[in-house]
């Protein structure tokens, strides 16, 4: 009998099973979007493949409606977890108005929304990375105990946001999570040609707080570290940053071809560690999931993404004037 | 009511809003204990503590960044970039992020920051502490650029700023700061982003500034006033988004305009207001639109001849509308 | 089918007439050429005879009424053309009735309905061709829409430009008044413009049409006729446009006196007509015009026009209005010369038979004011003209003579100029020319 891993760490049976269900919806919503988008029914799609487990194994960390997110464009995992759905997800795919991130504004990957505790991002990357800073500063001022969690990707741990943004968080020892998801390139350009250092979490001793490296394909170890950097967080300790290693398993976005700048050896050396294949199998190893559990939770995840699918394709664009609307709020 | 400089109305507005809300914050180098380096924020870390007057790593980018998250958040922030020549590592902050904030999430969010910057010259300060960056931002939908020129209109316009749901970016001309004095009230007031104010009637020629210049251009209509020369004087005060109104009425009023800044003349705030008067005064136009402006080279240089010659002045402004009056 | 009769243009810059009298009813028949109507325009009153031999089927435009040019006035059916004898172009097109008066020059016939192509309109060719003016927009716009010519407008801006303050003015005192001086500063080889009456006493402030000034019990009311319209505005275009600076001179005439009286006897026997002195005078100005060609010329905005020509207007008076037809080169005449047009000139203006011709072209007046016992006058300029003399009463004076008190025929020549185009000093030298040549006049002098 192998021990139950995510017991040491303080995740209980439901808890691990509703990770591995959010990951394969995640999973199953990316795979939905990438065959829309072949279709030619969605212009654009950028993907969570490979990051799923870190994604919700942070999340697990979190503290949904009390936490905030400033999270970045392959984040789905995350957001599912803090609340948003398949059909907002597929909303903002087929870019309708209910889309919650921007009502059909901004790309697919734009998380946002008041209601879910995920403050508007953009496309520039890593500009997140400050406001994160600002948010943990107000909540500070206001003596609020939430934590702030900001991700982003190991090429935007190059940004000046990112240094600028972590240097002020450690010199006001403010409550962020500045997570990295390291999925080894930024778009085609490979992680030996992006730092210099052994690992982005080396990068935090720079700016007087922990760094972190972790497999981001366990989402347990991965809870692991981000509860602790969460405790520190709230013990007014200051911020942690946490790298989660992992693999991205397909192209940048729709728009990219990955076989310019990667073999297929090195993918499908990378996808025998897909996260979901690996954590599925400790779920089955622990006793946790067998065929019929699986293939019920597949089908509810199947049966969320169709009607998701169907309703988004339904529902209504904004209409063309609204281009004008919520430029300034007077 | 006390005559006072205009960076006096700057810290008085200041702090009668960090004593009105406790959510106003000020946040930039050398704000707190220095009290800013042109003394702006002068008092405040005394009266408030440094919570609230944070003196923060010289990082401009993080300056506004970091307000950008916690104005999201629903706090006042006012940030300080201690040069105007010293915002553009925060460009990406203010333009993709601060202005597009409300847009971008439907309406879902708003960013209420507040960007203090010192801008212009005729301070000995050389390419990189007297540039005119304003015209940068006044293509910003999302964004407020506001630009005073009276003690007056400081402090109203900046508690006016502070408590706008959107971003604003408050540019004081560093002359102005004690050169400029007027009356000030010293009870609570704020005047509308966005309006134009004429600072002073005439019926000759419609003279078109803000900033420093607009002084030069008053100065140069009390002259010309001697010559039988009406002047009519319109301080934009909000360089985006437009008064288009007042500016058209302005314009219309005499069919001559004159447009001063101090910024370079192409892509300048001058050619908006150009385009605005030839878009809707055409019938009413009994001149060329003029423009009066600091020359197209990178920036101001240090040595005296070359910043003298670089700059607009009483003289040089009463020339242009002397000119254009004789038409 | 009935032959249309339209407005003619009575003048080249004219844009409008007015039916003063119709001079025929619905039922007449006419033969070509008789008078239709009398029409008044800023610049003339004219009979406008008929082109056509017909009956009056249809009067348009009621007697009173001001249409523009080209406005259908009445209809005549054509004799002979019953049956349809007339081709339908020439029925259909209507025809401008040429002035009964008019000799050929300005009045071109102008057709209004496009199937004629008749000449271009000389307004057209006249007046637009030698304008270089640049109008701003608003400038445009507002005399568009208060209906000011802008050719008539003195500028104050850079090189003359007329600014949008000087058409507010314009408007701001009641509008420009429908007086027309264009030809003259714009195009220099068309036929001058006529002018109308320069004053001759005092100033005759005009009212803009709009004033209203209350009528007390007893008050006549006179209704302004429109050739004293025409003459108000004249004044007051005159008095607004031209900045007038005036001068007067005292000259001995006592030799010319003399020699007249020796002379008038066998000249009215001889020439048939009586020998005024106003001949004399006449022949001075014109010789002393000579040596200072810029007295001879006309303000034009941007430019000063020197005149070739000499031609003189003189006022002749009429019981209710005042005409200026003008001694068409003057300088080539003889003393007789000038006496003989000076009598053809009143004889015809009394009658009332004055041509369009006999009222354009002058280049300086002369005013008579001395017969009417006037010994001092401001006269009005005769726009677009640069300047104005009025000849006084010769009065017999007490005159300091070498320290000895003399009697002495004296007369004051008085002269009012546009001081945009003269000033003090060279008026100053064409009096004293003046002076100098009537003072001379003697046994010598020729009448021939």
């Amino acid at each position: 009998m192998t021990t139950k891993r995510h017991e040491q760490v303080g995740l209980t049976d439901a808890q691990v099973l509703d990770m591995y269900y959010y990951m394969l919806l995640a999973r199953k919503i990316d795979e939905r979007q990438w065959l829309l988008n072949r279709a030619g029914k969605v212009p654009f799609v950028i993907s969570c493949q490979g990051q799923e487990a870190a994604q919700v194994g942070a999340a697990f960390a979190l503290e949904k409606d009390r936490d905030f997110l400033c999270p970045y464009y392959r984040d789905l995992g995350l957001v599912l977890v803090f609340g948003q759905t398949a059909r907002d997800c597929m909303l903002s795919a087929f870019a309708k108005a209910e889309d919650p991130n921007s009502g059909g504004r901004q790309m697919p990957g734009h998380f946002g929304g008041k209601k879910y505790n995920i403050l508007t991002g953009s496309s520039p990357v890593t500009t997140q990375v400050p406001h994160a800073v600002g948010m943990a500063l107000a909540g500070k001022m206001q003596n609020k105990d939430f934590v702030v969690y900001a991700s982003f990707g190991e090429g935007s741990s190059n940004q000046g946001d990112f240094h600028e943004g972590a240097n002020f968080a450690g010199v006001h020892k403010l409550p962020v999570i500045f997570f990295c998801e390291n999925n080894k390139y930024a778009i085609s350009v490979p992680l030996k040609k992006q730092l210099a250092c052994e690992s982005v979490a080396d990068r935090a001793i720079g700016y007087g707080f922990p760094g972190v490296s972790v497999d981001g394909n366990d989402p347990i170890e991965v809870y692991r570290v981000m509860k602790e950097a969460v405790d520190r967080a709230r013990r007014g300790e200051g911020p942690t940053l946490i790298e989660a290693v992992m693999y991205r398993l397909v192209p940048h976005s729709s728009d990219d071809d990955d076989r310019v700048y990667r073999t297929r050896e090195e993918v499908e050396e990378a996808k025998k560690k897909d996260p979901l294949i690996v954590f599925a199998a400790y779920l089955r190893e622990v006793g946790l999931l067998d065929e019929n559990t699986e293939a019920d939770m597949l089908a509810r995840v199947q049966l969320e993404v169709d009607e998701a699918t169907e309703y988004a394709e339904n529902a209504p664009y904004p209409t063309p004037e609204s281009t004008l609307t919520h430029v300034y709020g007077n | 009511m006390a005559v006072i400089s205009f960076i006096d109305a700057i810290t008085m507005a200041m702090r009668e809003e960090m004593r009105r809300d406790p959510n106003v914050f000020v946040l930039g180098e050398d704000v707190g204990v220095r009290g800013g380096v042109f003394r702006a924020t002068n008092g405040l870390i005394e009266e408030f503590g440094e919570a609230r007057v944070i003196d923060t790593p010289l990082a401009e980018s993080a300056i506004v960044g970091v307000g950008i998250g916690a104005a999201a958040y629903g706090m006042r922030p006012i940030a300080e970039i201690q040069f105007a020549d010293f915002i553009m590592p925060a460009v990406n902050q203010i333009v993709s992020e601060a202005a597009k904030m409300r847009y971008r999430s439907n309406n879902d969010w708003n960013c209420p920051i507040t960007i203090r910057a010192p801008f212009g010259g005729g301070v000995h300060g050389a390419l990189y502490h007297s540039q005119s960056v304003e015209a940068m931002f006044t293509n910003v939908p999302g964004l407020k650029v506001v630009a005073p020129s009276t003690p007056y209109d400081a402090k109203g316009l900046l508690k006016a700023a502070i408590r706008d749901d959107d971003p604003v970016l408050f540019f004081e001309h560093k002359r102005c700061y004690r050169l400029i004095k007027g009356e000030v009230p010293e009870h609570d007031y704020v005047l509308p982003i966005g309006k134009a104010d004429v600072k002073r009637e005439g019926t000759d020629i419609t003279v078109i500034s803000y900033g420093l210049t607009l002084h030069f251009c008053l100065q140069a209509a009390e002259k010309l006033a001697q010559e039988g020369i009406s002047a009519h004087v319109l301080d934009l005060r909000t360089l985006y988004p437009l008064d288009k109104e007042a500016i058209i009425e302005a314009a219309s009023k005499t069919g001559k305009v004159l447009i001063v800044h101090e910024d370079n003349k192409e892509g300048g705030v001058g050619g908006e207001v150009a385009a605005i008067i030839a878009e809707h005064c055409l019938f009413d136009l009994d001149a060329p639109i003029k423009r009066l402006c600091g020359p197209d080279v990178p920036a101001m240089p240090y040595s005296p001849p070359m910043e003298k010659f670089f700059m607009l002045n009483p003289e040089k402004v009463l020339e242009a509308m002397r000119e254009l009056a004789n038409f | 089918m009935a032959t249309k009769v339209l407005m003619p243009q009575l003048g080249e810059s004219v844009t409008e007439g007015t039916i003063s009298k119709w001079l025929v009813n619905v039922g007449d028949t006419v033969k070509k050429y008789d008078p239709l109507a009398e029409v008044t325009t800023d610049k003339v009153n004219a009979e406008v005879p008929s082109t056509v031999s017909g009956r009056v089927t249809e009067i348009v435009v009621p007697e009173g009424e001001t249409v523009a040019v080209g406005t259908l006035i009445l209809y005549i059916e054509e004799s002979g053309a019953a049956g349809g004898s007339a081709s339908p172009a020439q029925a259909d097109a209507p025809v401008s009735a040429p002035a009964a008066t008019q000799a050929s020059t300005a009045a071109t016939a102008q057709a209004a309905a496009p199937a004629v192509q008749s000449a271009p309109p000389a307004r057209q060719a006249a007046g637009n061709d030698g304008a270089k003016q640049r109008y701003s927009p608003a400038v445009v716009m507002l005399s568009q829409q208060h209906g000011i010519d802008l050719s008539r407008v003195v500028g104050t801006g850079a090189g003359g430009r007329i600014t949008r303050k000087d058409v507010q003015a314009i408007i701001d005192a009641g509008g420009q008044k429908p007086a027309e001086q264009v030809a003259e500063a714009q195009a220099p080889a068309a036929a001058p413009a006529p002018t109308a009456a320069p004053a001759q006493t005092a100033p005759a402030a005009t009212p803009a049409p709009s004033v209203d000034i209350p009528v007390a019990t007893g008050d006549q009311v006179v209704p302004v006729t429109p050739i004293r319209r025409t003459i108000a505005n004249r004044m007051v275009q005159s008095k607004h446009e031209a900045p007038h600076a005036w001068t007067m001179i005292e000259v001995d005439v006592t030799n010319l006196v003399n020699f007249r009286n020796q002379v008038k006897a066998e000249f009215a026997k001889k020439e048939g007509l009586n020998l005024t002195f106003l001949p004399f005078f006449i022949k001075a100005v014109v010789e002393a015009l000579k040596e200072y060609p810029m007295i001879n010329s006309t303000w034009a905005n941007d430019k000063i026009i020197v005149k070739k020509e000499i031609n003189i207007s003189i006022a002749v008076a009429t019981d209710d209005a005042l005409f200026v037809p003008v001694i068409k080169d003057a300088d080539q005449k003889s003393i007789l010369g000038i006496a003989k047009a000076v009598d053809d000139l009143a004889a015809r203006t009394r009658a009332g038979k004055l041509t369009m011709d006999d009222m354009t072209g002058g280049t300086f007046t002369v005013n008579n004011t001395g017969s009417f016992g006037s010994v001092l006058s401001q006269p009005i300029i005769n726009s677009p003209q640069a300047a104005i003399l009025s000849v006084e009463s010769i009065v017999k004076r007490p005159v300091v003579i070498n320290d000895m008190i003399a009697v002495r025929s004296m007369v004051n020549l008085c002269m009012s100029l546009d001081h945009r185009v003269l000033d003090g000093l060279i008026c100053g030298r064409f009096l004293q020319s003046v002076k100098q040549k009537l003072e001379s006049i003697g046994p010598d002098t020729k009448l021939y």
